[in-house]
């Protein structure tokens, strides 16, 4: 019992700072069970730092982590095209590194790449900044890049982004989708993306103004969660300007495509 | 073929089936019926043991080459000393759930002690003061994930309250074939991965069909416009979890014998990671002698949902020369644990069909206008709650506004099913609490988290950016946890009692986890009587991983607030 208070005041002791206003430590009362309080500690472990303790306890609930994501892998029926969508993420809950690219491989192959500082904002919410490249279909150009990601209500992922190029450029970016489970594997996925540019880009063949949307409807199964096949059709269609400079050039102005491809998350 | 055996092992497919057992549940079940050792001096080794559940090998972690580890059978009052001798390649450590033990003996690395180094052996020594069913199982990383737990019997001084002819340790837990570390990767990147119980068109249609356009449409819409998922019951299921009692598969059929007519004492633990199991035994009624090791009046049910760490005791009086089934099918119906009571080695009885898996209800959300599709109102109590300014954070995807106290709600799957299932409200220990006084002081605790991030806190905030909690040595005082979750929490103070409250706020239950269900407000007082530093955590192992875990400290000169 001796021991056990010398333990005690050991660790009081150990434990206590520069203001000595500790009360005695009040017993309990009328402990009805048999329950017996346990000693003190006999021995300490000396204080450590955060970074000590959770290597110690090998639990790091910041722990930052990689995936990538191809939404689309496909191949598109007009022009014998390949077309991706994907996304890299690099890191913990609230601040993340994120790559977005997408684009067609084909006789005027084009992609649209984004390397973007993500952070979470809000409940269902993440601001994007950072740059975007597009390349081909035209000399590149270079944007920064300021936008939204997250989830809307009804379950529907939508991303809006706005850039601003050189020349006085700026353009807008608009997608949303959403999964709608026929069971437990099946699954349509409808999206809808559009672009707006400020100003005519002739180069490149865009006008100012709505330039163009993209509707897409994919029919996947998973195999499992990471894994899924799928076909769909893919829409798109130009407006104002765009559709204009198009024309003049004796393009479509929207097409509608047999699509068939991968999504596979790693 | 494969597919369906593997099914078949992991206990999602029907019994109908069981006509030959495949050759490794056989060897399986010669190898590990499980060692019992006692007395007051162990030796304990820590170490990796080729393993094969499903047909396909790997590799656990294991006490003395078993999974589950060797039963540890001590006598209240005697001291005994572990030593745990570590032979795996990274740090290792023991936490005796349960057992009230001094802060440095407690096993969790960073707060009680160092851990245990790779060959190192650490010297566990303690006085057992107290009686009743408990476990061990690792406090480090993923490894009780992959076998590292045990069961502890600890013989009351003066015998048992309740007298029995025989008695069985079941050990429930959930095993996976997949690395722990990946599963937990998964979650992070895509946190419905393991859900294959969600709601699809046909539902809809179902609904539609049933309850009507409107009806229909008002509940989706709720749900959809919160982005909360009805069917997220579980984050780990039996997609990947195959349950086992005492190591056993459902296929493997671990048994035990009784003697017709005899009051048999069944030792329920559940050393699982992640499963909430609705425990049942078809033409039996198990009455509830002991909560968490503590004797608590006697209560007869037909069913009782145990969460991860909880323990229950039960005595069944077998009256027929039959065997009977032990089923323990998880919260969201994805698979089942299975073992047999029977009167002669051998027998087996018919494996029931799951429970169709239940939704969320309104209840769920702390909305009670509508829908709250439970009967028993009674013994409840609303209150308007305050959340923490991190709660409106983007690590926190709901609050409760107006939680419900609600013991006597035997949980999402359970209510109105037709069975006398347990529910807090049943469980009075006996002998009262250990501290008659009165509360000086309390803390409020919100459980909070984000599904589509995975990420876990209290008052959103996750260990990591939270202060410890601090109680001042000697006190009373009162905890309050308020779920504004739509998840379930097991939720563990270690070294000190959780007393839970009644919604009157008497004395109820003293438990060593407390299951806080979704939009529940639940009290509980702890006396501060152990001096030092103790982990406070949700006992869903991802959980705590993702920062559902609190430090506290308990100390003479505690700066609390009053």
């Amino acid at each position: 019992m001796m021991h056990r208070a010398c333990i005690a005041l050991l660790f009081v002791a150990v434990a206590a700072h520069a203001q000595h206003d500790h009360a005695a430590p009040a017993t309990p009362v009328t402990a009805t069970s048999p329950h017996v309080p346990p000693d003190p500690p006999a021995h300490l472990p000396e204080p450590m730092t955060p970074a000590q303790m959770v290597s110690m306890m090998q639990m790091d609930d910041a722990a930052a982590f990689g995936s990538v994501t191809f939404d689309e892998l496909e191949w598109r029926e007009h022009d014998d095209a390949f077309a991706w969508k994907a996304m890299a993420r690099y890191g913990g809950d609230y601040n993340a590194l994120v790559l977005k690219t997408e684009g067609e491989s084909a006789s005027d192959s084009h992609s649209r790449n984004e390397l973007l500082w993500d952070r979470a904002v809000a409940r269902w919410w993440n601001l994007q900044a950072g740059i975007r490249y597009d390349e081909g279909a035209g000399p590149s150009r270079t944007w920064a890049a300021i936008g939204i990601e997250g989830l809307a209500p009804w379950w529907i992922d939508f991303e809006a982004t706005l850039y601003i190029g050189d020349q006085g450029r700026s353009a807008v970016r608009l997608e949303a989708r959403h999964d709608v489970r026929f069971t437990q594997r099946l699954l349509l996925q409808p999206l809808v993306e559009m672009n707006a540019y400020g100003k005519d880009d002739l180069e490149r063949a865009v006008g100012s103004g709505l330039s163009d949307v993209t509707a897409g409807l994919r029919l996947r199964y998973e195999f499992n969660r990471q894994f899924a096949p799928y076909m769909g059709v893919h829409w798109n269609h130009l407006f104002g300007s765009t559709a204009d400079l198009a024309s003049a050039e004796g393009r479509d102005k929207g097409e509608v495509q047999f699509v068939a491809g991968l999504r596979v998350w790693f | 073929m494969i597919h369906s055996r593997r099914r078949f092992v992991q206990g999602v497919a029907g019994a109908a089936g069981l006509l030959v057992l495949p050759r490794f549940a056989m060897t399986a079940l010669q190898a590990a019926r499980g060692s019992v050792l006692s007395g007051t001096q162990f030796d304990l080794e820590i170490g990796e043991l080729p393993v094969n559940y499903t047909g396909a090998a790997r590799t656990a972690v294991a006490v003395n080459a078993q999974v589950p580890g060797p039963q540890l059978r001590w006598r209240q009052g005697e001291e005994v000393t572990i030593r745990v001798t570590n032979r795996l390649a990274v740090s290792t450590s023991i936490h005796w759930h349960g057992l009230i033990v001094p802060a440095d003996m407690d096993g969790v690395p960073g707060i009680s002690f160092h851990g245990i180094a790779p060959g190192e052996t650490f010297t566990y020594r303690f006085r057992v003061n107290q009686s009743g069913t408990y476990w061990y199982h690792a406090h480090s990383r993923f490894q009780e994930q992959v076998g590292l737990y045990g069961s502890i019997v600890v013989e009351p001084r003066d015998g048992e309250r309740h007298r029995a002819d025989r008695e069985h340790v079941l050990l429930l837990s959930d095993w996976t074939d997949r690395d722990p570390e990946q599963l937990y990767r998964a979650l992070k990147v895509h946190p419905g991965i393991f859900n294959y119980g969600k709601r699809t068109v046909a539902d809809f249609a179902h609904d539609v069909d049933t309850r009507g356009w409107s009806a229909t449409m008002a509940e989706r819409s709720m749900w959809n416009r919160m982005r909360m998922d009805p069917t997220d019951l579980a984050d780990v299921s039996g997609h990947v979890y195959t349950y086992l009692i005492n190591g056993q598969t459902p296929a493997g059929n671990w048994s035990a014998t009784f003697g017709r007519g005899e009051r048999v004492r069944l030792r329920i633990i559940n050393g699982s990671s992640m499963t909430f199991f609705d425990v049942r035994i078809p033409g039996l009624q198990m009455t509830v002698v002991a909560a968490d090791g503590q004797d608590v009046e006697p209560v007869s049910v037909d069913e009782f949902r145990i969460s991860p760490a909880e323990t229950y005791d039960v005595i069944v009086t077998p009256a027929d020369d039959r065997p009977y089934t032990f089923f323990a099918q998880s919260m969201d119906r994805s698979g089942y644990a299975r073992a047999t009571l029977t009167p002669r080695p051998g027998l087996e009885a018919a494996v029931p069909a799951m429970d169709v898996r239940d939704t969320l209800s309104m209840a769920d959300m702390g909305m009670t206008h509508g829908g709250m599709d439970h009967g028993a109102h009674a013994g409840h109590s609303m209150t308007m709650a305050t959340h923490a300014p991190a709660e409106h954070g983007p690590g926190v995807d709901m609050t409760v506004d107006m939680p419900s106290t609600r013991l006597d709600d035997p949980g999402v799957g359970l209510r109105n099913n037709g069975r006398r299932v347990l529910t807090y409200a049943d469980l009075h220990s006996l002998g009262g609490p250990i501290d008659a006084r009165a509360p000086a002081r309390e803390i409020e605790l919100h459980l909070t988290g984000h599904m589509e991030r995975f990420l876990w806190s209290f008052n959103g905030e996750k260990f990591s950016e939270a202060e410890p909690l601090r109680f001042r040595y000697g006190e009373r005082l009162r905890i309050v946890l308020v779920n504004d979750s739509m998840m379930t929490h097991p939720i563990h103070l270690h070294g000190m009692w959780s007393e839970v409250e009644s919604p009157d706020s008497a004395f109820q239950v003293r438990k060593h986890t407390v299951t806080v269900q979704p939009a529940q407000r639940l009290s509980y007082l702890v006396t501060a009587d152990a001096l030092g530093r103790w982990a406070y955590h949700c006992h869903l192992l991802y959980h705590m991983e993702a920062g559902m875990f609190r430090e506290v400290i308990v100390a003479a000169d505690a700066k609390v607030r009053a």
